[in-house]
């Protein structure tokens, strides 16, 4: 048993982390801005921005992997400028990945945080430009401070579903050991060669980290909720 | 001196209607807003705050609010408001709310004492009571030194001890701080106690505007007293007739007689009066 976990290779897991934790950060910083104007806004384009950032929750990865690939290769105009202007390749790396990751995590980030903006009383927010503050510094001092379960929620569940996605990172990344070779793909390849007892060891890996991540979102939930958040 | 001068269209529960208020405020008055609801009271304190647009001009001294070219930022105008909710922020506790307006530490201590807040000072605003809250509130509103402080009645969610204690420390401080101040309240005794002037809005335009005593006291002529109540019921007793009356929270009975009972009907505005002994009762029009 020793022997088999001491070969294993954790590499595809710190690359799954890896991706994850970046695209989480950048997908932050898209989403507080995307989700406030969401939740502030009544403009009649609402929906349809809302029908937007949602469509990677329905679509196939293959589907989104696909159109991704086709507007990132090096044959796009996309991809030529970045190419040329960065000197940077955004399919088949780890760039590519962070892209086609952000993409495929959007509505898991955004759509918690226009909730809990939603939730807000719009006086709270509203004492706050009285007192004399910018958008800016309301969001930062007062909404999000009183959003945490749906800040919490946001980011975790990004953050997991970034570490299970399949499909859109097979498509874009390939499966380059180091580079776009994660745990998900790593599991796809030893069942595709019938290597069973990794398979078996990765996934429950997979599955002990995943329920642990959820289940800290849920105490951390239950908590501020008996606070009275 | 502040000038309002603005109409706005509104889409009140009795279909569309225009917000039309054109009124002059002098430094330092005390100015309550009563009127039905759905009149255009608490859209018009918006408007004052910049919460909400409008059209036509609002000038506070030499500074313009609103006019043709311009809407200044509620950021801008240095109010304080007053919500009925109290809308203190959540994440933050007494102290914080209040210098989350102004790093003015002993002007909070000052407005924390004379409400009789200082030994709450770090506690959390879910902690408190409504009438504890509505108090912080207030002493947020305080914290910029508002040239024009707006309440949307601050008082209606309190219980009645709670009010009459509210309404001395709102009185205490409009006179420290002499700030113009505008309320929203539907509570005659309130209305009377702390504002020296009453504006009423009906479906949108100004109908009364004048004392408390003008527009509240209802006696007319030699009427000893008046009261305006809901005629509940006629009950013939032996050969009277006793008429039930709501005047406020409380019922009364008044013997009334044959002919009288003629021109009442049950569920009507009833005015309750007496000038010599017997109490006199009269329909009103609706």
């Amino acid at each position: 048993m020793f022997e088999i976990l001491s070969e294993l290779e954790f590499e595809p897991f710190l690359l799954s982390f890896k991706l994850a934790a970046i695209t989480t950060l950048i997908l932050f910083v898209i989403s507080v801005p995307l989700a406030w104007y969401l939740s502030q806004t009544s403009s009649k384009m609402k929906p349809f921005w809302e029908s937007l950032t949602a469509l990677p929750i329905v679509l196939p990865p293959s589907v989104l992997g696909f159109y991704i690939l086709v507007a990132l290769s090096q044959n796009s105009p996309i991809g030529v400028f970045f190419e040329e202007v960065f000197g940077i390749k955004l399919v088949f790396n780890f760039t590519g990945l962070v892209v086609a990751s952000c993409f495929y995590s959007l509505p898991f980030m955004v759509q918690p945080l226009q909730g809990g903006f939603e939730s807000i009383n719009k006086n709270m927010l509203e004492a706050s430009y009285i007192a004399g503050k910018s958008k800016l510094e309301t969001i930062i001092k007062v909404a999000l401070p009183n959003i945490k379960p749906a800040l919490m929620t946001a980011i975790i569940v990004t953050f997991a579903h970034t570490v299970g996605e399949f499909g859109v990172v097979l498509m874009v990344g390939g499966s380059i050991p180091e580079e776009t070779k994660v745990a998900s793909v790593a599991i796809y390849e030893f069942v595709e060669v019938m290597d069973y007892t990794k398979a078996h060891i990765y996934s429950a890996i997979m599955v002990i980290l995943s329920f642990l991540v959820l289940l800290s979102v849920y105490i951390f939930n239950g908590k501020q909720k008996k606070i009275g958040f | 001196m502040i000038k309002i001068d603005i109409n706005k269209k509104l889409h009140g529960a009795n279909g569309e209607m225009y917000l039309d208020v054109n009124l002059e405020i002098r430094e330092g008055e005390f100015v309550a807003l009563a009127g039905q609801s759905g009149s255009g009271k608490t859209t018009l304190l918006r408007i004052l705050a910049g919460l909400e647009d409008a059209e036509g001009t609002i000038q506070i001294a030499d500074e313009i609010w609103l006019d043709e070219k311009k809407v200044l930022a509620p950021q801008k105008r240095g109010i304080g408001f007053v919500f009925q909710d109290y809308a203190l922020f959540a994440n933050m506790s007494v102290l914080e709310n209040l210098l989350f307006v102004k790093k003015d530490k002993d002007l909070a201590q000052h407005l924390l004492e004379m409400t009789e807040l200082s030994e709450l000072k770090n506690r959390m605003p879910n902690t408190l009571s409504g009438g504890q809250k509505q108090r912080v509130s207030l002493c947020r509103a305080m914290m910029n030194r508002p040239k024009l402080l707006l309440m949307d009645e601050p008082l209606s969610a309190l219980d009645p001890t709670m009010r009459t204690k509210l309404q001395n420390e709102i009185l205490s401080l409009h006179k420290e701080f002499g700030t113009t101040t505008i309320m929203v309240s539907h509570d005659p005794s309130e209305i009377y106690r702390l504002a020296n002037r009453v504006v009423v809005l009906n479906l949108g335009k100004i109908t009364n505007d004048a004392t408390p005593k003008e527009v509240l006291l209802k006696t007319k002529g030699s009427q000893k007293f008046s009261f305006e109540g809901e005629l509940l019921d006629i009950v013939k007793v032996d050969v009277i007739y006793i008429a039930i009356i709501s005047i406020g929270q409380q019922l009364v009975e008044i013997v009334v007689s044959d002919e009288e009972i003629k021109n009442l009907s049950i569920g009507q505005s009833v005015s309750v009066s007496t000038k010599a002994f017997t109490p006199m009762i009269h329909g009103l029009i609706n």
